[in-house]
């Protein structure tokens, strides 16, 4: 069966620096892939190159047979980064009706409306985004990523610097995907919300795969455990 | 079908954008007409003068204007990371590019339309002789200003100093299109029309945008994605 998302011999350079190297990892569908590691170990890097922003040095990047680049692909592929993805100058719905134009949903309006109101936003839809508070802010961040129904999700650092009804809103979301079979591919910090959700995990360290496995019981109890185990200490 | 109405959703967003806060062009407006005051009252030419150099100091203000607003142009995704969220949009890199030339087209030449009355007035030239093949020409090289300017924008997106390198990159490609449309402004401001001898600058200057626009649109999808 093919894999979600398949990693096959990554390298990729900033100049002469290798940011990855030849790492290989797969997510089969409806897993869920927590990508760890400290600082810099090229998480963000590898997140980047799978949603197809960057493209690798050498090795092959695939999602579902298919590379990150072809618009079939994009129009199933959800992406959270560390910004939130919205514009400051449109209001909540018109940020909205605006992707939801751009990945060709049926009922614009209507997929807008819906997700203001599954992400607690319906009263404020006219309300321009420079004006929200910061929960309000990456809740629409949520609302804009999985607007299209993404078969697959990456995610850099979901949870990071969110109020605790963001993490709610998020955390049941990325729920109700993994009960629908969506993969999701996350790197994060925060081990322990991660590892509820995650069934697979991948440690990074200074650009290669220290580990990648099924999640364990070991890991959910001890966050700290794999890196511990398979980490520089 | 699809293409087209992409390149409609991008371009009406980059409008609604620009026009709720007024941030480039209120800037890129004020530049235009402060320059034209500046240089009507150093020089005080008389009206045959003017003629002469009108094609020069239009050009000159208009493409120094129009890169400030240019500049903005990709600049604004970078708030929040909106750059990612559109690469990662099941659109071509070729709707994306269009209908931010498209946006950026309409305010450039919203500023040349404004500016060129006050050039009239500041200068007491009668500039309306010829009107419509002025705005043939006006509209060429705005067209192939702002797609060089749009990709070029792309290009320095995220470079520390993007704001000096789009004009660094930008003029020296543009000097074609620029000389065309001086040679001919200062014809057209001077009442003279365009004739065989002339013919050949809107000749180049539709071959500037066609060739600029294809190779844009051909080369915007490795710009966006490094």
């Amino acid at each position: 069966m093919t894999p979600a998302v398949s990693v096959t011999d990554v390298w990729k350079f900033f100049g002469d620096y290798p940011a990855l190297k030849s790492v290989n990892l797969d997510a089969p569908a409806g897993a869920c892939l927590a990508l760890i590691g400290r600082n810099g170990a090229g998480k963000t890097t590898l997140l980047r190159t799978i949603a197809g922003f960057s493209r690798p040095g050498k090795g092959t990047i695939s999602i579902f047979g298919s590379g990150p680049r072809n618009a079939e692909t994009r129009r199933y592929m959800g992406y959270i980064g560390h910004g939130i993805s919205v514009y400051d100058e449109l209001s909540a719905f018109e940020n909205l009706t605006l992707y939801a134009k751009l990945y060709n949903l049926p009922n614009p309006g209507k997929s807008a409306l819906d997700w203001l109101e599954r992400t607690g936003l319906s009263r404020v839809k006219d309300g321009l985004v420079r004006e929200f508070s910061r929960g309000m802010r990456q809740r629409l961040a949520v609302a804009r990523a999985f607007l299209h129904e993404p078969k697959v999700l990456l995610l850099d650092e979901p949870f990071t610097a969110l109020d605790d009804r963001a993490i709610a809103v998020l955390q049941t979301v990325l729920r109700e995907a993994l009960a629908a079979g969506k993969t999701i591919v996350m790197s994060t910090h925060q081990l322990r919300e991660a590892l509820e959700l995650a069934t697979h995990v991948a440690l990074l360290n200074r650009g290669s795969v220290a580990f990648h496995g099924p999640c364990t019981p070991e890991m959910v109890s001890d966050p700290g455990w794999v890196y511990a185990r398979y980490g520089e200490g | 079908m699809a293409f087209v109405r992409q390149v409609f959703v991008i371009m009406a967003k980059d409008l609604r954008a620009e026009l709720r806060t007024k941030e480039a062009i209120n800037a890129s407006l004020s530049f235009g007409v402060v320059v034209l005051l500046l240089f009507s009252f150093a020089f005080d030419p008389d009206e045959e003068t003017v003629k002469a150099i009108s094609g020069g100091l239009l050009w000159i203000v208009f493409a120094f204007a129009g890169t400030l607003l240019l500049n903005r142009s990709f600049a604004r995704e970078l708030n929040n990371d909106c750059l990612d969220a559109l690469i990662s949009a099941p659109i071509p890199g070729a709707a994306l590019f269009l209908g931010k030339a498209l946006a950026n087209f309409l305010l450039v030449l919203a500023v040349e339309l404004i500016a060129l009355p006050l050039f009239g007035i500041f200068y007491n030239v009668h500039w309306t002789k010829q009107f419509w093949p002025l705005m043939l020409v006006i509209v060429l090289t705005t067209w192939g200003m702002t797609v060089t300017g749009t990709i070029f924008s792309a290009l320095t997106v995220n470079i520390r100093l993007r704001e000096v390198m789009l004009p660094i990159l930008n003029f020296p490609i543009l000097i074609p299109a620029l000389l065309g449309a001086m040679q001919l402004t200062s014809i057209l401001v001077s009442g003279k029309p365009i004739t065989e001898d002339n013919e050949s600058w809107l000749k180049m200057l539709i071959g500037f945008d066609v060739m600029y626009t294809a190779v844009s649109l051909a080369l915007v999808e490795v710009v966006l994605v490094s």
